[in-house]
């Protein structure tokens, strides 16, 4: 179900933006329009739907309207054509009372250069938005201080944004958006102003809170690796179009022309693709159902040199070797079992990056299993195929 | 030339037609300024010193500029002004009263709107440049001899400041912080006082420093149209060529707006001094 929906948005800035919005439903794109009656395009038939619950990022370089799309959302830039839905509310039609109300109780922001009140103390920043919506000052302060917590600044209520750091004021301002309970988050390059290690430590933290939280956050930045850190979903824009939508992955494995592939080309596939995408099915032999010939079989068949062994109930035991297999056979017959033959193996776990699991395939050249939470084998995944993937020579599908 | 003689005529059918507009007007503004004058002359120069001491004091926590601020105050009553000197207090206090009534408003206007700011700026550059003189001349006109024209023409010479000051100050407030007031919903009264006009404290109290500045410096001016005060002194002064007479209330004005400028600032520096402590 969507909860924002964006339908035929135009952005045209200029005093003459009726007319230059006809020229450019007819045709006329960016440069001409600007070269013509020196009006921008700042957006150009946006057409966009974000799910509840979901953490949408807009990406693009400077100037492609990313953050004026964001500033659309809430109004804080009137689009010249086109609707926004929140919900079942339409955005883009109320009057500007209920729209004040419809922001107090809607949108949290969160700003790139943190945007706090220099002569508020932090406690009153956070709970500014309270304070708009005339809350009482005990309540106020009880949830300033609560989100504060959250935040992991208390101690810090009776300071001012002065005496903070950036990544202290910016963990201030995101409790500050958050402090209104509003369904949904926009932020606006909101770690960009932030040094890397801050930055890496800041999207940790928001990922953390959004685990519990659950809002709908959307998010713009022109960092790629931080959107696809971050984003269930990527939007990319260029002179104020949408080029493509869709997860990390379908971006990577299939950019929609060469503008979002040049864009890609700076990515690095270990970060973001993960470990079950290349799963693959291994011979799996069950204990205490099947002897060492069957087992023997079955690696022959595959032509693998070994086989992956799980209990009746899947739980993965270890691995066992065909020459050692055939050794037992020949020395003890059939009734050798498996158990004394086993060889443990390092385990991979779904959710792994490849660059995180590149380690492990350093100690044997062996298929590595992916395991659940629980230790049942998933599958396994080669050394070449993951050596494919780091390369760009093999997308997962 | 026709310009002066149309100029004349307008003022002429104003006195005629408005005559008892501005008679309200005048009993008004008396009875405001009488307001500051009863108060001040009321008090005895001990009073007023120690007022001043206690607000040199908790603006600056300074011992020495605490007792600097009563000891200007001091010099006043010691060179024999105190009565004069109070009602030059009171004249200036007055104007600056009714001119941030009326800069402030017109102050935020320009701050919210570039149409009537584009409208503003050239008559604040002609209040500004026009000499002096010359606004005691239909001051003079619709009001007739006193305190009241005097009153107005110190208005009308030190507005421009605060008017100033305000739209720029306004205007100095970081786009992203009025953004993010936006953001959360504010309304356009809670943007002005919450975000637009503690933000541009320090500026309001510089146009307000300048504001008060410029209306001592047209008190002796203003007493050419009847103002009393020390303005009549160094007047009286400069008519019978009595240098020592003239040199003595000029002193006494300087005490005055040094006692002024400093407190001013004092107030601005302590608005802001909260939160401009950097870690």
């Amino acid at each position: 179900m969507s909860f924002i929906r964006v339908e035929n948005l135009y952005k045209i800035f200029g005093p003459k933006a009726g007319q230059a919005l006809e020229m450019v439903q007819g045709g006329t794109d960016k440069d001409t329009l600007f070269q013509k009656i020196r009006h921008v395009l700042g957006l150009n038939r946006i057409n966009l739907e974000v799910k509840q619950g979901e953490f949408f990022v807009i990406m693009g370089l400077s100037g492609s309207g990313k953050s004026t799309l964001l500033r659309v959302l809430n109004r804080l830039i009137e689009p010249t054509a086109g609707r926004v839905l929140v919900g079942d509310t339409e955005v883009t039609t109320l009057p500007h009372k209920e729209l004040l109300r419809f922001r107090q109780d809607t949108f949290g922001m969160v700003f790139q250069h943190f945007a706090l009140l220099p002569h508020y103390n932090i406690l009153r920043n956070v709970a500014f938005p309270l304070e708009l919506k005339g809350l009482s000052r005990k309540e106020r302060e009880e949830q300033g201080m609560a989100w504060l917590e959250r935040v992991g600044l208390s101690g810090y209520e009776k300071h001012y944004p002065g005496q903070l750091s950036g990544g202290q004021k910016q963990r201030v301002g995101l409790a500050r958006a958050l402090c209104a309970n509003p369904p949904i988050l926009l932020m606006d390059e909101a770690f960009s102003a932030l040094d890397p290690l801050i930055r890496k430590e800041m999207q940790d933290e928001l990922l953390r809170l959004q685990q519990e939280l659950k809002k709908t956050i959307v998010f713009v930045t022109h960092d790629l690796d931080e959107a696809m850190r971050l984003g269930d979903r990527i939007a990319i824009m260029r002179d104020g179009e949408v080029v493509q939508v869709g997860t990390a992955e379908e971006i990577l494995a299939r950019p929609a022309d060469d503008y979002v592939a040049a864009f890609l080309s700076g990515v690095n596939p270990a970060k973001i693709y993960k470990v079950e995408e290349l799963v693959q099915e291994p011979v799996t032999v069950v204990l205490e159902r099947e002897g060492l010939r069957s087992a023997l079989r079955k690696m022959g068949q595959a032509g693998a040199v070994n086989a992956y062994v799980v209990n009746r109930s899947g739980f993965f035991q270890g691995m066992v070797r065909a020459e050692k297999l055939a050794e037992a056979l020949k020395a003890e017959g059939e009734r050798g079992g498996l158990e004394s033959l086993l060889e443990p193996l390092p385990a991979l776990s779904p959710g792994q990056t490849l660059e995180e699991a590149l380690p492990l395939f350093s100690e044997t050249a062996l298929p590595l299993p992916i395991l659940d939470e629980k230790g049942r084998l998933l599958g396994v995944v080669t050394r070449g195929r993951l050596i494919a993937a780091m390369a760009g020579r093999y997308v997962p599908q | 030339m026709d310009l002066a003689e149309a100029i004349n005529a307008f003022v002429r059918w104003l006195v005629q037609n408005y005559g008892e507009t501005f008679e309200a007007i005048s009993q008004g503004l008396l009875s405001f300024l009488l307001f500051f004058e009863g108060l001040l002359r009321d008090l005895s120069w001990f009073w007023v010193a120690g007022l001043v001491f206690l607000a040199g004091w908790w603006l600056s926590r300074r011992l020495v500029f605490a007792l600097g601020m009563g000891l200007g105050v001091w010099l006043i009553e010691a060179l024999g002004l105190w009565d004069k000197g109070m009602q030059t207090l009171a004249l200036v206090l007055a104007a600056v009263a009714v001119s941030v009534i009326i800069g402030l408003p017109l102050g935020i206007l320009m701050g919210r709107s570039d149409r009537f700011r584009g409208f503003m700026l050239p008559i604040l550059d002609a209040m500004q440049t026009m000499p002096s003189f010359v606004y005691l001349i239909p001051a003079l006109l619709l009001f007739g001899l006193g305190k009241v024209p005097a009153l107005i023409a110190t208005v009308i010479y030190a507005v421009p400041p605060m008017i100033r000051l305000t739209d720029l100050g306004l205007r100095m407030v970081q786009r992203e912080v009025m953004e993010a007031a936006e953001a959360f919903g504010a309304t356009s009264w809670q943007r002005l006082l919450k975000v637009e006009l503690p933000l541009a404290l320090p500026n309001l109290l510089a146009g307000l420093n300048q504001t008060t500045m410029m209306a001592l410096a047209m008190v002796v001016i203003a007493s050419m149209i009847g103002a009393r005060g020390l303005g009549e002194e160094v007047l009286l002064g400069i008519q019978r060529l009595d240098v020592g007479r003239g040199a003595v209330a000029g002193v006494a004005i300087v005490a005055l707006a040094i006692v002024l400028d400093r407190l001013i600032q004092a107030a601005g520096q302590r608005a802001v001094k909260r939160y401009r402590e950097e870690r």
